[in-house]
């Protein structure tokens, strides 16, 4: 299974195995990861699974669609960036393997 | 519908021809009588059409899945102000009250981005030390093993001071800001709401804003950043221009949502853990569970009850069609409690998995902007009740608001040990 790690806003890093057609939310969520709350549960309607997408791979996930539904919920999203995303609205897949995202200050 | 006098409201919404239902009677909230209605109708009629309330025509989207649909799809469920707002109850000509959340984008977001760094992460953690040491005051101050309200001496008493600063107001005239928030999500035909017209209920917020908009003057003009929701309006690009009316509406607007929602939570809560004793216990023991249990509550409780859309197209929806200009109600109070979306709907359970997953905050672009103050003032709350190892006993039963709109709780007898 590939690897993903989630840095916390903190600096802690956390490297777990999410499976191919997983979201990279899920993947957090079900393995513990602290700094994603997901309180839509992967509908893309909160804004709470946002993460920064290492710029290594930004070209591999690219970025929300302008006009899309995540484009509208992360320009809500109290620290987005350029790099931003929802994590929910990544799928894992084989080019992906080894990702690297970063959490927010806080997920609102 | 007279079932707020029904001597079995489960009899009665299970024997009543499905179309009588109306879930907008007021009485029904303030006698806790709703639950069978919605029970039967997210079995046997999820997207409910009721020909004939007190509020006109509206549809009910009364599961998880559906309120989800039209709370994500802004571009067909509009919530301007022009078109009704977003409560069932129309805003009356003359009266309407054109705050952020009754605008369809660009206009919600670019003025709703003036407001929400107050909440935002770097804010709260600013926040949560003043918010601490007045609900350590709170708390020391209550009497011991003798009857009182705890709505008022705890829920309002903490939510009203918070109102204050964020609003940078006087926290000696708090209460006038509790008043105003009545005003605001009071029926008018209420017998004892604190206005009994549209044209009172509009002559007290022109007050309010009378006295917001002399705050507004005396921080516009002043280049010191402040960081309270008067200054940020005023010297925000959107929403520096503001007309009077447009005034009054946010500002009322702000006071119901900075307040009045986490007040009731507050209340629901003790309320909820004095039914399920073995949940207290368990929370008492695992402390560390406190997250988890304040998502919970706002879930159990689900403090407001529904919000309102107009369909901008028609739509489909559960097998029925939504009319173009028709209004629909999301009842959050109903999502909460869906048995196909969340497994005993009915408990309240501190280590429920998921607890996140409520549908209380809304979801979509107008998703509730102060969710995570709210969870802070709650989570800090109940923190500070643990360590003080208080047992809170409920002498009686809440009394209710009667409201559609508010899930309020106006009295709540407890006693301290």
């Amino acid at each position: 299974m590939p690897d993903v790690t989630y840095i916390e806003f903190n600096g802690t890093a956390h490297t777990v195995e999410v499976p191919i057609g997983t979201s990279l939310m899920r993947g957090a969520v079900d393995n513990n990861v602290p700094g994603i709350d997901a309180d839509c549960g992967g509908e893309c309607a909160c804004a709470t699974c946002h993460v920064y997408v290492d710029a290594a791979w930004l070209d591999k996930t690219g970025l929300p669609v302008p006009g899309s539904q995540e484009a509208a919920m992360l320009s809500f999203a109290a620290v987005a960036q350029p790099d931003s995303r929802l994590s929910c609205q990544i799928t894992m897949r084989e080019e992906l393997a080894g990702i690297v995202v970063r959490m927010p200050e806080g997920q609102h | 519908m007279d079932a707020h006098v029904a001597a079995d409201p489960r009899e009665d919404a299970y024997s009543r021809p499905l179309d009588t239902i109306d879930v907008s009677v007021p009485e029904i909230y303030q006698n806790d009588v709703y639950q069978p209605y919605f029970e039967r109708l997210r079995r046997e009629d999820p997207v409910h059409y009721t020909a004939d309330s007190h509020f006109g025509p509206y549809w009910s989207v009364t599961r998880y899945k559906d309120i989800m649909t039209v709370a994500v799809n802004h571009q067909v469920f509009s919530s301007k102000w022009e078109l009704g707002g977003v409560r069932l109850e129309d805003q009356v000509q003359g009266y309407e009250r054109p705050s952020f959340i009754q605008m369809d984008e660009p206009d919600h977001g670019e003025r709703r981005k003036a407001v929400s760094p107050v909440v935002a992460p770097a804010n709260l953690a600013r926040m949560e030390g003043l918010i601490r040491e007045r609900t350590n005051m709170v708390l020391d101050g209550l009497p011991r093993n003798e009857t009182f309200n705890w709505v008022k001496e705890v829920s309002i008493e903490l939510t009203s001071r918070m109102l204050a600063t964020l609003f940078d107001w006087p926290l000696e005239d708090r209460h006038r800001l509790m008043y105003w928030s009545d005003v605001t999500v009071c029926h008018v035909d209420t017998p004892d709401a604190p206005v009994h017209s549209e044209a009172e209920r509009y002559a007290e917020l022109q007050k309010m804003a009378t006295a917001m908009k002399a705050l507004w003057d005396e921080r516009a003009a002043s280049n010191a950043p402040r960081f309270d929701l008067i200054s940020m309006m005023a010297h925000a690009d959107a929403t520096r221009n503001m007309d009077f009316r447009e005034l009054l509406a946010n500002c009322s607007l702000l006071i119901v949502g900075g307040n009045d929602t986490t007040r009731n939570s507050m209340s629901g809560g003790v309320w909820g853990l004095s039914k399920f004793p073995d949940e207290y216990r368990k929370l008492r023991e695992n402390p560390e569970l406190v997250p988890s249990l304040i998502s919970e509550i706002i879930r159990w409780h689900t403090p407001v009850l529904h919000l309102r859309r107009t369909a901008l197209a028609d739509f489909e929806l559960g097998g029925k069609t939504i009319r173009k200009g028709d209004k629909v109600a999301m009842w959050f109070v109903s999502g909460n409690r869906d048995e196909d979306a969340i497994k005993d709907p009915h408990d309240l359970i501190v280590d429920r998995p998921r607890a996140r997953e409520h549908i209380s905050f809304g979801f979509g672009v107008h998703r509730c902007v102060g969710n995570r103050l709210a969870e802070l003032q709650l989570r800090i709350l109940w923190e500070e009740i643990l360590k003080r190892d208080l047992e809170i006993e409920v002498m009686d039963k809440p009394t209710y608001l009667r409201s559609n709109l508010i899930h309020g709780i106006r009295e709540l007898p407890v006693q301290i040990h």
